[in-house]
């Protein structure tokens, strides 16, 4: 239990917020809300003040620009599913499927879930994995920072305390990419996770050898990670034993799993070779050997 | 029979769909404070002194602790071992230390911060194998088992654990209380399954006579046990709070509050020995059974009882031993959980016989079918099973519905999902354990209103499972009158006799039975031409004087002896039985595993209201699966680590396999038209016949549930050496 704070803005334009930011510092910013409101209530978050941003329709906005998408902080994972002009990232859409519970999806926002930066979160190995770039403004302009340059740790972004997470903006994709969103949970709804993975990859027609692979994972380490061993498959033409190896270095390599309430870090890393190896024979149509 | 056996409209369904019924946290109670508890925070110490820190106005508050406490400082239920508030010995995490009540949320959630215990830490005790502090033992011998090892075909022997679980209803524990009126009765109303336990609680506590003690059980958000004995202690801490502060208290529990402090099933450690012949017949079965109580003795003697009585499970054996012992350790109080002990056990046995089937390359259900009771066996205790006895009926119910008994057992399987099969049978004894409803003496009362219709008067609470419906088509069918022309009184001391608690799969087969009795005697006393209606009737006889009351009192039914001192004779009137199939599709990249189809028999003796019959046996059935493989309850020094509903987990409606519900009815005489119960037996046989299926699709032994994904890889991992990273 935990005593209410002491104030709360609810500003409906962005230079508002942006003002209350700059002038009341601390501010706690509230996004959904679907993580504060349950941390305050257990009491291990204490905050001395909300600016609560449900109302800045400003920020609630999907829209094309320069040959990609941009989508606004406050735009909900509800959204993410429903939007036709996120057609062209599906992975968009199959992570919003997974995600949480129905009323859960209609609170919880982009901004909110990269603000929060939780190690669990089901769209941070996503927009990873999809190449997104956070867009920070602050009364004294914008920054644009890419994930792994914003997401820094337990909990913590690069975010600065007088700015917001205006926007993402996701790069368009090539027609021969596919694409792969798998969620292992405690049960098979409303679950957090307990390895969570995004992975884009593509190969070359007549050649066949891969051109690109991107992938990230959560629930692993102690914030979204890149599984960048998956790199050494750039310009090969992989069998099945070599994605077996590959899934074996990135589980060995690239995260660092713990035991908690959730899992294991055994059965995390175990989990998280096993799921990889298969994100990357069907991606790139590897046939499986025989036996 | 009009009402008995067909599908009629929960009389509290209305309500509840439209969000009318108000709960506890939903009484408007004019100038009511705020109830609020402060806790202990380590597992065991001594209690030095309470600090107040002097920066807070205590005049704004009232403050309780244990000196304050007019009657005993005990929560009186079977010894009165644990304090209401703790004195001196700190004996767990989050034990009550002292009460506050507020005016409001931020006044009360200062002043607790403001109470600060200073407690000298001691070494606790989290491992109940090590304990040496025992709360119960019980023995069951019969035959002789030392004499059959030698000459035994096969000795099997097998080690099972289960964890604990959390009921997670879905209203959390509270209550209201009221402060002495002017004839000095203390009311308290609450969210809870035993008025007359809260009744008993709030007399030791406040040193009150029965008349100055009522209390009132609101709509009950769910219970499944958890509510049978915690809700004492809320009541007390409230009544004491608002004696203190002169006004009405409120002391709600949320989510956190509930899942830290209320009790949940026990942990349980059952050692199997089987002496078996080369047909598979049970020789002997020698049975030690150790269940963790937690920090005070609370239900933990009958839990144990219900599990010892329920180790051998529905087979027949002429040498069985069987030892148990709940144990004191420092965790917070074990408590019960449908099914009560008997899950546990359960799983123990159903997973030997597994075990001794794959030892003799027989079926699992041949080997079932092989000793399943039959009429004319007898129990460990003796207990000779001559009426409704279905050990067999429900297993071939599941075995043509399934086909179970033809599927492969234990073939190697091959691929990345891979698919299994187990298979339980199990029994459940409806009613209280041994002498328990001989000492209670239930009663019940009926009476015939001015309009003709009839008040039925119990203590028995609606709790979700379908009590109201089920009470009042046993009165009506009884009377031969509409369900309308049947009220039924409030859960309330002060207006229904002692009809004993909601628990232990008695309210139909008690309850219902004694609503039937009474009922039956008012409709003999009303008499008059049974061609006119018996509303018109009543509203006649009692128009013209007649006396239309009946109340009537519990008796064991002829020839039910039981003998508490060396566990013999008939500990149950009558058993209900029942068998699971599971069949199972396990992912042995991420050792996920997918019920496919579950089956389930269950013979409750008649289904008074066949379709919350079904309703209990589905909800019993995913709780069970979940116990299986899904609900991770753990400690840390004491305190809960699943201290959320987003880490406690549960199956949810997607979770929940297609479940086909076969019920099977065989009547018991002295059952209100032949019914047993059912609310705990589904409870019994989901997590073996679970743990089966999960053996049988990849090989590896689950001897302990839950049989989580974590736990299932670091046993594919010790045989499968080369897939460790």
């Amino acid at each position: 239990m935990n005593a209410a704070p002491t104030a709360v803005y609810s500003p409906r334009s962005l230079a508002t917020a942006l003002a209350v930011l700059a002038d009341r510092a601390p501010v706690t910013v509230l996004a959904g809300g679907t993580d504060l409101m349950v941390e305050l209530r257990t009491g291990r978050t204490q905050v001395a003040s909300v600016l609560d941003l449900w109302g800045v329709e400003e920020l609630r906005f999907v829209r094309a620009e320069a040959g990609g998408v941009r989508i606004g902080a406050l735009t909900t994972i509800t959204e993410l599913r429903r939007q036709p002009s996120l057609g062209a990232w599906p992975l968009l859409a199959a992570c919003a499927a997974d995600f949480a519970a129905e009323q859960i999806r209609n609170r919880a926002t982009v901004g909110g879930s990269l603000g929060t930066a939780s190690p669990a979160a089901d769209l941070g190995p996503v927009l990873w994995a999809l190449d997104a770039v956070v867009r920070l403004r602050s009364r004294d302009g914008v920054r644009d920072l890419p994930i792994p340059a914003f997401l820094l740790g337990y909990r913590r972004t690069a975010r600065r305390a007088d700015e917001l997470i205006e926007s993402v903006w996701l790069p368009g994709r090539l027609p021969t990419e596919r694409g792969a969103f798998v969620k292992v949970g405690t049960r098979d709804a409303q679950s957090i996770a307990k390895v969570v993975v995004a992975l884009v990859a593509s190969r070359d027609a007549g050649s066949g050898q891969v051109t690109a692979v991107r992938a990230a994972a959560g629930s692993v380490a102690e914030r979204t990670v890149e599984l960048a061993s998956l790199q050494e498959l750039v310009g090969r033409r992989p069998d099945a034993a070599a994605l077996l190896a590959v899934s074996r270095v990135a589980a060995s390599r690239d995260c660092a799993p713990i035991d908690d309430v959730r899992s294991s870090a055994v059965y995390r890393r175990h989990a998280l070779q096993r799921v990889v190896c298969d994100m990357l024979t069907s991606t790139l149509e590897v046939p499986l050997e025989d036996g | 029979m009009a009402f008995v056996g067909a599908f009629t409209r929960r009389p509290d369904a209305d309500a509840k769909v439209r969000g009318a019924a108000r709960y506890v946290a939903d009484l408007d109670v004019p100038d009511a404070w705020l109830g609020g508890t402060v806790r202990a925070d380590v597992a065991r110490g001594r209690l030095v002194r309470i600090d107040r820190d002097p920066g807070f106005d205590f005049t704004r508050v009232v403050v309780v602790t244990a000196a304050d406490i007019p009657g005993r400082n005990v929560v009186a239920l079977i010894t009165d071992d644990q304090p209401l508030l703790a004195q001196d010995a700190i004996e767990h995490h989050g034990e009550p230390i002292a009460l506050v009540a507020a005016p409001d949320r931020a006044t009360l959630l200062a002043a607790l911060a403001a109470l600060r215990p200073v407690i000298a830490a001691r070494t606790p005790c989290f491992d109940m194998e090590a304990s040496a502090v025992v709360w119960k033992r019980i023995a069951i011998d019969r035959g002789d088992v030392d004499a059959v090892w030698a000459k035994a075909h096969r000795v099997v022997e097998g080690t099972f654990h289960t964890g604990s679980q959390e009921q997670m209803y879905i209203e959390p524990q509270g209550c209201v209380a009221w402060p002495p009126d002017r004839h000095g009765v203390v009311v308290v109303r609450g969210s809870l399954q035993c008025p007359y336990y809260v009744q008993k609680a709030l007399m030791a506590a406040l040193d009150l006579p029965a008349e100055r003690a009522r209390v009132v059980a609101c709509t009950v958000g769910g219970g499944f046990g958890g509510k049978e004995d915690y809700p004492s202690v809320i009541a007390c801490h409230a009544a004491l709070l608002a004696r203190a502060a002169g006004r009405p208290v409120k002391l709600l529990f949320d989510r956190h509050e509930d899942l830290a402090v209320t009790p949940k099933r026990h942990p349980c450690r059952v050692w199997h020995r089987t002496a078996v012949a080369a047909d598979g017949t049970l020789l002997a079965m020698d049975i030690d059974v150790r269940m963790d109580g937690g920090a005070y003795t609370t239900l933990s003697p009958v839990v144990l009882s219900r599990g010892v009585l329920h180790a051998t499970g529905p087979y027949r054996c002429a040498n069985v031993r069987v030892r148990g012992a709940v144990v004191a350790t420092n965790h917070v109080p074990y408590g019960a959980f449908r099914g009560f002990g008997a899950p546990q056990t359960c799983f123990a046995v159903e997973r030997q016989m597994d075990r001794i089937a794959t030892e003799l390359g027989m079926h699992p259900v041949a080997l079932r079918r092989h000793n399943a009771l039959a009429p004319g066996d007898r129990t460990a205790t003796g207990q000779l099973l001559d009426d409704s006895v279905a050990a067999h009926a429900v297993l071939d119910a599941v075995v043509a519905e399934t086909g179970c008994a033809r599927m492969p057992w234990r073939t190697q399987k091959r691929g990345r999902r891979r698919r299994g099969f187990g298979v339980s049978l199990f029994w459940h004894g409806a009613g209280f354990t041994g002498s328990g409803e001989t000492k209670l003496k239930s009663r019940v009362a009926a009476a015939v209103l001015a309009d003709g219709r009839v008040e039925v008067a119990a203590a028995a609470t609606e709790i979700g499972q379908g009590t109201e419906a089920m009470l009042r088509a046993i009165a009506a069918d009884s009377l031969g009158c509409g369900a309308a022309d049947v009220a039924l009184t409030e859960p309330d001391t002060g207006r229904a006799p002692d009809s004993g608690p909601t628990v232990a799969s008695r309210t139909c087969m008690i309850v219902g039975g004694l609503v039937a009795q009474a009922c039956r005697q008012l409709r003999d006393r009303v008499g008059g031409d049974e061609a006119r209606p018996f509303r018109d009737r009543a509203a006649a006889f009692v128009r013209d004087g007649g006396d239309g009351r009946v109340e009537v009192e519990y008796h064991a039914p002829p020839g039910i002896v039981w003998d508490e001192a060396n566990y013999r004779g008939d500990a149950y009137p009558v058993y209900g039985y029942g068998a699971d199939v599971v069949e199972v599709e396990v992912d042995v990249a991420t050792f996920a595993v997918k019920v496919l189809r579950f089956c389930t028999a269950i013979d409750v003796g008649r289904a008074i209201q066949p379709g919350l019959v079904r309703g209990q046996i589905e909800g019993g059935s995913l709780q069970a699966l979940g116990f299986g493989h899904l609900e991770v309850v753990t400690t840390q020094a004491g305190r809960l680590r699943q201290d959320r509903m987003a880490t406690c987990i549960i199956p949810t409606a997607v979770d929940a396999p297609p479940m086909r519900v076969l019920l099977v009815e065989r009547p018991f005489q002295h059952g209100p038209f032949g019914a047993k119960g059912v609310g705990e037996m589904p409870a019994d046989g989901g997590a073996p016949a679970l743990a089966a299926a999960i053996e049988d699709a990849i090989g590896i032994a689950v001897d302990a549930v839950p049989a989580t994904p974590e736990r299932l890889l670091a046993a594919w991992l010790q045989t499968h050496p080369e897939e460790a990273l």
